[in-house]
């Protein structure tokens, strides 16, 4: 007799499929590099760097590793918010969760130059608009935890996040319509999203916060499968509700909110991946759920990262572009397909 | 069967129910004196809106009492925490689940929840439990199935299986023969009382099924605007309990068939 069915095939060839695509993703770009290269650039030595092997280890290489970051977390943070909202269309974007980042950034590109002086240029470093965009996305799930708990029909919490992005939205169009043409163009450059920007340090920042969101989601897969049965049920199976979602919370605007803060408002992935993930892992149990978001995100990312780069030219299109124009189709597609969206 | 050796699992003490407000109180029905022993199969009946569902979630601690209080195995049962409180109360509700995407032995096993570790683990005393409430409710054939591919009648038994599995003294059930046909409700009920018999549980649901309950349980308790009894059926039939339960203009409940008729 099985308890679940097994996946260990599966999961393996999802591995090899995200470390085939990352080095794919590395070797790609405005001019290809082949794998030989970019392993044996792993044992050189830093001083003595070619030219390919500089744009490897301080360009690439952070890239790729960016991409697996962002695409596994804004799954995972994705995949959380639908259980926790008992809605399939749920996600950090409708939720409004990036659009409180994009707020928060907002503020300090755009407010900062208000105050001015010495104090702007202190403003707008990137653990300003880091800590400006996790707080955003923090306080608007935090609003939309408490209306929800005042409103129990799930569909006018989605509508009430919809709302907020539109909130924020116009406040921004108010920042923007007063700040300066720089600050502007600085803010649009940030929320056309981008995978490339980060050096090394900063990505190890966001690794770090990144590993403490998954960790949090890791310690709620308990709680997330016994909300399966809803709130009521879960509490009369012992667990402790308010713990448990202000966890689900906590791990979800630490991962959406540095997500965005770092690579910039990223549509579609966060709502996508958990459904694109439950074609192929037919099951609500998180304990599978969890790894298998994070590698359909990883994979995904990659994918539209080494779409973005546009191979062998010079140009590089907007990430959010990109994820928008895969991620759209497939959530039409699946409405079509399935008629019901299962969660 | 002697009632006074029995062991009482839940008891009240002139329990009054009903919503609070910052403003002010609205009580539903005060001085509740129940008392529910190991191993009986309890319904309660009472018209609509007269306030069954407001006592389950009083007695489940869904919701506190106005006055008076609720006993578990002796304790309050404000005493206990959640997770103490779901190791003696187990409960199915009306409400849907909210993810009908999980195959019947994960629904079943999520009632394990209480006892498991950390990240859900299913331990073998865990996965016995699971296999026990499954033989038990006949749902072997079923148990691969998803969640969205049963009817009403069957996603009903997952959920008492589940129940069952959460291995707990006493179990509420409100109103689960709701939505199923008239085969299904009997079949539901004469199963319910069969697991009493079996498990030695206690097992207490709503239900608007009088003449079924009548038939089956081995106590009923009678909510009407005025009073609240709980008797045993012949008990209750005999002091004519039945008769102002509804207005009179339509039904009238007829003792010698022990059943409500529609006035002609």
């Amino acid at each position: 007799m099985k308890p679940q069915p097994s996946y260990t095939v599966t999961f393996i060839i999802l591995l090899f499929l995200v470390v085939l695509l990352f080095f794919v993703n590395v070797s790609l770009g405005s001019i290809s590099i082949p794998f030989t290269e970019i392993f044996s650039s792993f044992f050189t030595e830093a001083s003595q760097y070619s030219n390919k092997e500089y744009i490897i280890q301080n360009y690439r290489l952070p890239k790729a590793l960016t991409a697996v970051l962002v695409g596994s977390g804004l799954g995972i943070s994705g995949l959380l918010m639908q259980t926790l909202f008992r809605n399939p269309l749920a996600g950090p974007f409708v939720l409004g969760i990036t659009s409180g980042a994009s707020l928060g950034v907002a503020l300090v590109i755009m407010g900062a130059s208000a105050i001015g002086g010495v104090f702007a240029s202190l403003l707008i470093s990137k653990w300003s608009l880091v800590i400006a965009a996790s707080i955003g996305s923090f306080l608007v799930l935090l609003t939309v935890l408490i209306v929800s708990s005042k409103v129990r029909d799930t569909m006018a919490i989605l509508i009430i996040g919809l709302m907020f992005g539109s909130i924020t939205s116009a406040v921004v169009s108010v920042l923007s319509y007063f700040s300066s043409a720089e600050d502007l163009q600085q803010y649009i450059f940030w929320g056309f999203g981008s995978l490339g920007d980060l050096q090394w340090d900063e990505l190890g920042v966001f690794a770090a916060i990144y590993t403490v969101g998954l960790l949090f989601s890791i310690a709620s897969i308990k709680a997330l499968n016994t909300l399966l049965l809803g709130e009521n049920y879960a509490k009369s199976l012992g667990l402790d509700l308010k713990k448990s979602r202000l966890i689900i919370i906590i791990a979800t605007s630490l991962l959406a909110g540095t997500i965005t803060a770092f690579a910039g408002p990223i549509a579609f992935i966060g709502l996508a991946i958990p459904h694109i993930t439950r074609l192929v892992f037919n099951t609500a149990n998180h304990r599978t759920l969890i790894p298998a978001v994070f590698l359909f995100g990883a994979i995904v990312m990659l994918i539209c990262d080494s779409i973005a780069q546009l191979p062998n030219t010079d140009y590089t299109l907007p990430i959010n572009a990109i994820t928008s124009l895969i991620g759209a189709p497939v959530v039409i597609w699946l409405l079509i397909r399935k008629r019901k969206m299962v969660f | 069967m002697n009632d006074a050796t029995q062991h009482t699992i839940l008891k009240t003490e002139d329990l009054s129910i009903g919503y609070r407000s910052k403003k002010s109180e609205t009580s539903i029905a005060s001085g509740i004196n129940l008392n529910l022993k190991k191993g009986e199969l309890v319904g309660l009946v009472g018209g609509n809106g007269i306030g069954k569902s407001t006592l389950l979630r009083t007695l489940t601690h869904v919701q506190p009492a106005l006055n008076g209080r609720v006993f578990l195995h002796n304790k309050p049962i404000e005493k206990y925490d959640n997770l103490a409180l779901a190791k003696v109360l187990s409960i199915v509700l009306t409400e849907p689940i909210a993810s009908k995407n999980m195959s019947v032995f994960e629904l079943i096993a999520l009632g394990r929840q209480p006892y498991t570790n950390w990240v859900g683990s299913l331990t073998k005393t865990d996965l016995k439990a699971v296999t026990s409430a499954i033989s038990q409710t006949n749902l072997e054939s079923l148990q691969n199935k998803k969640c969205y591919e049963l009817s009403d009648g069957q996603l009903q038994k997952v959920m008492i299986a589940r129940a069952l599995a959460q291995d707990t003294d006493l179990i509420i059930l409100d109103e689960p023969t709701t939505h199923l046909d008239m085969y299904h409700k009997a079949y539901i009920l004469k199963w319910l009382k069969k697991l009493v018999e079996d498990t030695g549980k206690t097992i207490l649901f709503s239900s608007h099924e009088i003449d079924l309950a009548i038939q089956l349980c081995d106590r009923l308790i009678v909510m009407k605007t005025d009073s609240i009894v709980c008797d045993k059926p012949c008990h209750l039939i005999s002091q004519g309990v039945f008769d102002n339960l509804f207005p009179n203009d339509l039904i009238v409940f007829d003792k010698e068939t022990e059943r409500f008729k529609v006035k002609k």
